[in-house]
């Protein structure tokens, strides 16, 4: 058996309650770290129950647009790795949100697999899912993530077959994350509509929490997640929010009455 | 020395497959399709056929002897890349992957593309071979290099402009990616230098090797011996690892790889990855970067909008750590004089790139011995880059 985590316990509760997670994704430092800060408390507050910050790269080649900018601002702002790690010690003075570190390899890499491990833990990081980094090239990463109790979270994706994602999960922890649509983050109008069977053939391959992300936008269609996922991952709609209200009060505001909104529908979901 | 890549794409410790998890299975494909094609008998005539007939093969192994006669040194053989169809040695890599593409009934075919000369390559085959194409482009490449767009358009491609990141073609390679995870399953993405995910930098090496194996032949025939150097130039570094990899086991044969050191190596506008970068993760491969303290990629500069790119191909990280090969770099302002010194002496215009493959010729060739053998890699002509060296040169279009 895998340790406990935050991240695990999280799932055990809502599965006691019934519940599907609901995992807001921002950038840290849209704007600023003070932004990042409110939010992650508005996001608590408003029913998020993980909480995935993402890490600004100069090249970030599977995210669509609206997550492009929210990494370019996040660049612009000047966060790194450090400054996040510092970012996280802080804010778990205030909360006990599970935080999962979400980025490209790049400047992970840079920053040094060890000491990222070793730091993340340290101040209070559950989790990382970097989304270049496939399990045939993570073993430099999966070693000290084990060693500091840290759950590397795994993307399945449309394209991955059933026997890779038994291989995949095997060596998993936390969740599984699997990527709804061929193609890269951004809002859809719908959700496939092979989403659920392809679900349900992931339960006979795993007993972890699976997690759906990518073109979730709407509180419909969360609630349509909700439905058969432990977990709705929601990031453009969000990135997109914030750059519609540039930041401050009044985006903490909209994405709060967003991802409220998405959270009372996903329980309506499972009620 | 051992056969490289190894099953996982690594050459030492660069290479490797870093990508989203939507294209793992792709390129798993791609690799079982291609060690199926370079089996297969009737793969291998079909691309030797159209490497003859329609790309124009074997290109020359040329005799510059007024090169030679002055700058002093060993004798000079120029490897005429410039000469195969559309120009550079680019097609050799777009007709191979196009078959494969054909072979693996893709109905579509995308690239990315800096100055264009991939793209056009790329166009050509697509229109040959009857098959959609799209080619990504950095938006400020689209404007610097309209004759090029305008060559891709008439060939039938659909060029479409990147506005993000520095517009330029590492942003047009995060586009052409982000499209390929969008499209992968009727789509081929057709990787223009021996760099991106395993198994490109392997396919891409092996198609271009031809460039290579003609030389060897061609030098034993024409000196009844083996060079003493080769040299190319390097940025993803497609036409250096064609020339080199064949000659890999032949110890005594020097490989030198020519960087653009831009504007200095002093300032930041430069694209001389081997010379003044550091290990990193980028497109696919792990591999020199030019990257700043925090991991994020720089923007980078050469008067060679061919050899602007901030990576490396991993296969030329590798010959480095080894020592099997040596990098040099060689400015805008050395490249330009190569170009003048060649059109000059020899009448041949060479392209900017392939002009710091001469410009690191002029540094070595006049310290070795007249009885020496170098074989530089004319990668190919320099038509498209006459309006770059006219504004240089302050003259009027």
């Amino acid at each position: 058996m895998a340790p406990e985590t935050r991240i695990s316990r999280k799932f055990a509760e809502l599965r006691a309650r019934n519940e599907s997670a609901l995992i807001p994704f921002i950038v840290c430092g849209d704007r600023s770290l003070e932004d990042t800060a409110a939010l992650v408390k508005t996001l608590e507050t408003a029913g998020a129950d993980l909480v995935e910050l993402g890490v600004p790269f100069s090249d970030p080649m599977a995210d669509g647009p609206a997550n492009q900018r929210a990494l370019a601002r996040g660049l612009a702002a000047g966060v790194s790795v450090s400054a996040i790690i510092g970012f996280v010690k802080e804010l778990r003075r205030a909360t006990e949100i599970p935080i999962i570190l979400f980025g490209y390899y790049n400047p992970f890499y840079h920053y040094g697999c060890e000491r990222l491990c070793r730091d993340a833990a340290s101040v209070g990081v559950d989790g990382l899912l970097v989304v270049d980094l496939p399990p045939e090239e993570s073993a430099e990463l999966d070693r000290p993530a084990r060693v500091n109790n840290l759950d590397l979270i795994r993307l399945l994706a449309p394209t991955t077959p059933i026997e890779r994602c038994r291989e995949i999960a095997r060596a998993a922890s936390g969740f599984l994350y699997y990527v709804s649509v061929t193609g890269v983050t951004g809002a859809r109008s719908t959700l496939p509509v092979d989403l659920e069977p392809r679900l349900r053939g992931l339960r006979r391959v795993t007993s972890l929490p699976l997690g759906v992300g990518f073109g979730i936008s709407t509180a419909q269609q969360a609630s349509e997640v909700a439905s058969f996922a432990d977990a709705a991952v929601v990031g453009s709609a969000i990135s997109l929010v914030l750059e519609q209200h540039g930041g401050g009060p009044p985006a903490w505001k909209a994405v709060g009455e967003l991802v409220g909104a998405m959270k009372r529908a996903m329980n309506t979901a499972r009620a | 020395m051992r056969s490289l890549p190894d099953s996982c794409g690594h050459f030492g410790a660069y290479g490797g497959r870093y990508v989203a998890e939507t294209l793992m299975p792709a390129l798993l494909a791609l690799e079982q399709a291609y060690r199926e094609a370079r089996r297969d008998p009737s793969f291998r005539a079909e691309l030797e056929h159209y490497s003859r007939e329609f790309v124009g093969r074997p290109t020359p192994l040329y005799y510059a002897a007024n090169l030679t006669e002055r700058l002093g040194g060993a004798k000079i053989y120029l490897k005429r890349e410039d000469l195969c169809h559309t120009g550079a040695h680019k097609v050799n890599n777009t007709l191979g992957q196009a078959l494969l593409a054909i072979r693996m009934k893709k109905s579509r075919i995308t690239a990315e593309t800096g100055a264009g000369q991939h793209g056009v390559a790329t166009a050509t085959m697509a229109a040959r071979f009857g098959r959609q194409c799209e080619i990504f482009m950095g938006a400020l490449d689209v404007q610097r290099q309209a004759l090029n767009v305008f060559r891709m358009r008439l060939l039938g491609a659909k060029v479409t402009p990147v506005d993000s990141g520095s517009k330029s073609l590492k942003d047009a390679l995060n586009e052409a990616l982000r499209d390929w995870i969008a499209t992968v399953r009727d789509t081929y993405y057709l990787i223009g230098t021996a760099a991106g995910p395993h198994p490109y930098p392997y396919i891409v090496r092996e198609f271009q090797s031809v460039i290579g194996r003609e030389a060897r032949r061609q030098i034993l025939k024409k000196e009844g011996r083996l060079p003493d150097l080769l040299i190319a130039c390097v940025n993803g570094g497609s036409n250096a690892i064609g020339l080199f990899h064949p000659f890999i086991k032949d110890q005594n044969v020097r490989m030198m790889g020519v960087e653009a050191a831009g504007r200095g190596l002093n300032t930041l506008e430069h694209s001389a990855t081997l010379t003044a970068g550091e290990i990193g993760v980028l497109h696919g491969n792990r591999t020199y970067l030019l990257q700043d303290e925090l991991g994020q990629i720089r923007e980078t500069h050469s008067i060679a909008a061919g050899l602007d790119y901030p990576g490396v191909g991993p296969e030329h990280s590798y010959l480095k750590d080894i020592g099997r090969a040596q990098y040099i770099t060689a400015t805008d302002d050395q490249a330009l004089e190569a170009l003048e010194l060649l059109s000059r002496t020899e009448g041949i215009i060479p392209a900017l790139e392939s002009a710091h493959a001469l410009a690191g010729a002029m540094q070595v060739v006049p310290a070795m011995e007249r009885g020496q053998v170098v074989i530089v890699n004319l990668s190919g002509r320099g038509d498209k880059d006459m309006e770059t060296v006219a504004r240089v040169k302050g003259a009027e279009l």
